[in-house]
């Protein structure tokens, strides 16, 4: 179940191009760092490795097969802010429900308690919500998790809780993660590789 | 010296707990925090720990179901509402989270002459563009024309050319590149050089530690710890309260450990101790009564336990 | 407001009789349904001999007997008001809700139907909205003959496009909304999130443009009978009888205008005052102020 990512190139409209040419590859299980200075389409990229966008050139394919447009996307996004990766209007039990029901061992993992599953979104903290996230994103079990700045709003305790969780189940599921974060520390601490995103 | 002050501040709402009853939710609760001239103050914690509301207070820019108790005194002389309003933008300046503050259809060169309050207004702007290293032609530029970096410094030259004694930023650093982030920061000391305090409101410790001379801790509401920036070194032994060592363990280039549990909800706060329910070292004691601040080593501390 | 420091520590407890926005609008609530069940219910039940003409009580000023006095013709004012409430108010309901329909269809269409329908519909709202709501409703309901029918669909016609237009902006942002995003990539078809995101967050819009709109509509017809171009004269409407009272208003028979207009008066205050406070409680970064 490997992710490849071939000759991708993407520009918004008639503008400039982003990326061309991008070639890129996690395997089960790994950890991969994607850097780039800001402003280089990082977010843009990992977009389009989550199916938000489609690359105007170039593709996507997880085990040689592109990957299929409908349903769930095998590959999951974490966004930097999960205030906005949360309908306001919904419990956090409905949240959760969107993706398949996460089995209790999960949220346990993530240390979400059951008291919060009755709350609104706006009576959580960041940190609480972006467990939330994680839990919808794998609860459907995606062979790759893509963590965008994922803990960058959250305090150092609950970044390192989070990363744990997240970790024991890759390990668990052979699940590979794609990180970006401009915390060079927390980079070198998780993953196996980094690569620079760059044209060729 | 001391340029601000504040002393056992208290914040409460009103929220709806139930469908038709307001409650009063304490969000702050005795806090305590002083402001040095020539010196950078950060404060850390974790979202929810009051420190965005600890600079609306200090502004006077909290909304209408807020109560608050407790001083905050200015220069001495205790801050009102009135005198609030007519020392905001004057002498101390917000410097806000988002680079969404500049308005898009002016100038960003105007906009910074017009925080300018006495002589030359053009004299004044160009003076500061130059010393953040601005190019002269950033001066005509549009906001939508500035990268990331270059709109936060436009923010800081606002706050730097309005003759502000005490500059506040509210979480500078997320979500800019390394290099732009050192940059705003040397910003920041070098302000603090020229005699003036800065209050840094930031959860990313690391970048904190780089300028800062002292460290605010924030959880739940109130300041766990004051300590020295040297104290932040090695596996956090310098430090006083154990929840500043669990943030410091935390960190991805030390231990990466986390402790287990989340910060306690505003209406549902321990009786005692904020952090007692996750504490290691929390005994019986702890759960009684909310320490008082005490002086320790240098520093000043929220725990009966620390040494 | 800025709210001043208190100080020192003491807290000040000041009890006295005090209710928050919830509880306000509740009682607004439970008023405004009195008086709109008792004026409907009123309407249905006064006696219809009450309106008759009776040429010994002519231009009676307000007294127990006939509250609101009489008019020229002898006829109860109290009784006229009622009923002239009644036809108003059910005029306005109808009318808001179909403006309200469209204003939802419209801008549904607009935000989801791809570019030519938004440009239409966009071109349409700012149309309609570029002239005065009475122009257009006095042309439409001239247009169809004027009486009820003529009425009742100009107001419908006329009133929606401030509505669609937050409808539509409110569609639009929605759907860009990264939790609808993520939505998608979970695999959730597009009518299932227009009925799970998307449709719950256009009720309470809905229902504030609603009561907002409801006034408004009573007021417009009232104006537009009033300029004769509504229903016609022998429909005890507010209009024809705030009209008609113009005429004797010199003649020192105040209470002929003043009670219609002043119960016209409450009833769009209260149903404005509803609406507003309504907004306030959805607004996340108002709903807890006092």
């Amino acid at each position: 179940m490997q992710l490849e990512a071939k000759n991708i190139g993407f520009r918004y409209g008639d503008g400039p191009w982003l990326f061309q040419g991008v070639n890129f590859t996690v395997k089960p299980g790994e950890i991969v760092g994607l850097t780039a200075p800001s402003g280089r389409g990082k977010t843009t990229f990992c977009r389009i490795l989550a199916g938000y966008e489609k690359p105007l050139e170039g593709s996507i394919t997880i085990e040689g097969l592109p990957v299929p447009t409908r349903g769930f996307h095998p590959v999951q996004l974490i966004f930097q802010h999960p205030e906005k990766a949360v309908n306001p209007r919904w419990k956090m039990e409905k949240v959760l429900s969107e993706g398949e029901k996460p089995d209790p061992e999960l949220l346990d993992l993530l240390g979400i308690e059951q008291e919060w599953l009755t709350r609104w979104p706006n009576e959580l903290s960041g940190g609480e919500l972006q467990r939330f996230c994680v839990a919808r994103a794998l609860g459907s079990n995606p062979h790759f998790l893509i963590a965008d700045e994922m803990t960058t709003m959250l305090d150092a305790i609950t970044q390192a809780q989070i990363w744990y969780a997240v970790l024991e189940i890759a390990k668990k599921r052979k699940m590979g993660i794609i990180i970006v974060s401009h915390e060079e520390k927390l980079m070198q601490r998780l993953c196996h590789r980094v690569v620079e995103l760059k044209s060729f | 010296m001391s340029i601000l002050v504040v002393e056992n501040l208290s914040i409460s709402f009103n929220q709806y707990t139930e469908s038709l009853k307001q409650k009063n939710v304490n969000v702050i609760s005795s806090l305590n925090v002083t402001l040095e001239e020539g010196e950078i103050l950060a404060v850390v914690g974790a979202s929810g720990s009051g420190k965005s509301l600890l600079a609306h207070a200090i502004l006077g820019i909290l909304p209408n179901n807020a109560n608050i108790s407790g001083t905050i005194s200015y220069d001495g002389e205790i801050l009102t509402a009135a005198r609030q309003a007519s020392l905001r933008g004057t002498e101390i300046a917000l410097i806000p989270q988002s680079v969404n503050y500049l308005d898009p259809l002016m100038r960003v060169g105007n906009q910074v002459r017009n925080s300018v309050k006495v002589g030359d207004a053009v004299a004044a702007q160009r003076k500061v563009f130059e010393r953040l290293r601005l190019k002269s032609g950033v001066e005509n530029m549009y906001p939508f024309q500035l990268s990331g970096g270059m709109a936060r410094r436009t923010l800081l030259s606002t706050a730097i050319v309005s003759g502000a004694k005490v500059i506040i930023a509210d979480e500078p650093t997320p979500g800019l590149d390394p290099v732009v982030i050192k940059e705003a920061l040397e910003n920041f000391r070098e302000f603090a050089d020229n005699g003036c305090a800065v209050m840094l409101i930031t959860h990313d410790i690391e970048s904190a530690l780089t300028i800062a001379d002292k460290i605010a801790v924030f959880y739940a509401g109130t300041t766990v710890e004051i300590a020295p920036v040297e104290n932040f070194n090695g596996d956090g032994e310098a430090l006083r309260h154990p929840y500043s060592k669990a943030l410091w363990r935390a960190l991805p280039q030390n231990e990466f450990i986390p402790i287990p549990g989340s910060q306690p909800r505003p209406n549902n706060l321990p009786s005692g101790c904020l952090f007692a329910p996750r504490c290691p070292i929390a005994t019986l004691e702890c759960e009684l009564a909310q320490p008082e601040m005490r002086e320790l080593r240098n520093g000043r501390v929220r725990c009966i336990h620390a040494t | 407001m800025i709210p001043g420091l208190k100080i020192g520590t003491k807290e000040e407890k000041v009890k006295r009789f005090y209710l928050n926005r919830r509880q306000k609008t509740l009682l607004t609530i439970v008023v405004a349904t009195i008086i709109l069940l008792s004026v409907v219910v009123g309407g249905a039940m006064l006696d219809q001999e009450r309106i008759a003409t009776n040429l010994n009580e002519r231009n009676l000023p307000p007294s127990l007997k006939h509250l609101f006095g009489t008019d020229w013709l002898g006829r109860d004012m109290f009784t006229r008001t009622i009923m002239g409430l009644s036809l108003s108010m059910g005029v306005g309901l109808i009318g808001a809700i179909g403006s309200t329909s469209i204003a939802l269809v419209l801008g549904m269409v607009s935000a989801t139907m791809g570019k030519m329908a938004d440009r239409l519909i966009t071109w349409l709202i700012d149309l309609f909205l570029s002239v005065p709501h009475l122009v257009t409703l006095i042309l439409i309901a001239f247009t169809l003959g004027g009486g009820f029918k003529g009425i009742v669909i100009g107001l419908m016609l006329t009133h929606w496009p401030s509505l669609a237009r937050v409808i539509r902006a409110e569609v639009m942002q929605i759907r860009s909304a990264e939790y609808v995003q993520i939505s998608q990539q979970m695999g959730k078809s597009s009518w299932w999130i227009a009925v799970h995101h998307i449709f719950p967050h256009l009720i309470p819009q809905l229902l504030i443009g609603f009561m907002l709109m409801f006034p408004h509509v009573i007021l417009h017809e009232a104006a537009v009978t009033f300029l004769g171009l509504g229903l016609s004269p022998h429909e005890p409407a507010i209009g024809i009888i705030l009209s008609e009272s113009m005429k004797y208003l010199s003649s020192g028979m105040w209470w002929l205008a003043f009670f219609p207009g002043l119960c016209l008066l409450i009833i769009v205050r209260t149903f404005e005052t509803i609406g507003e406070n309504f907004r306030m409680l959805i607004d996340p970064t108002r709903a807890n102020e006092k």
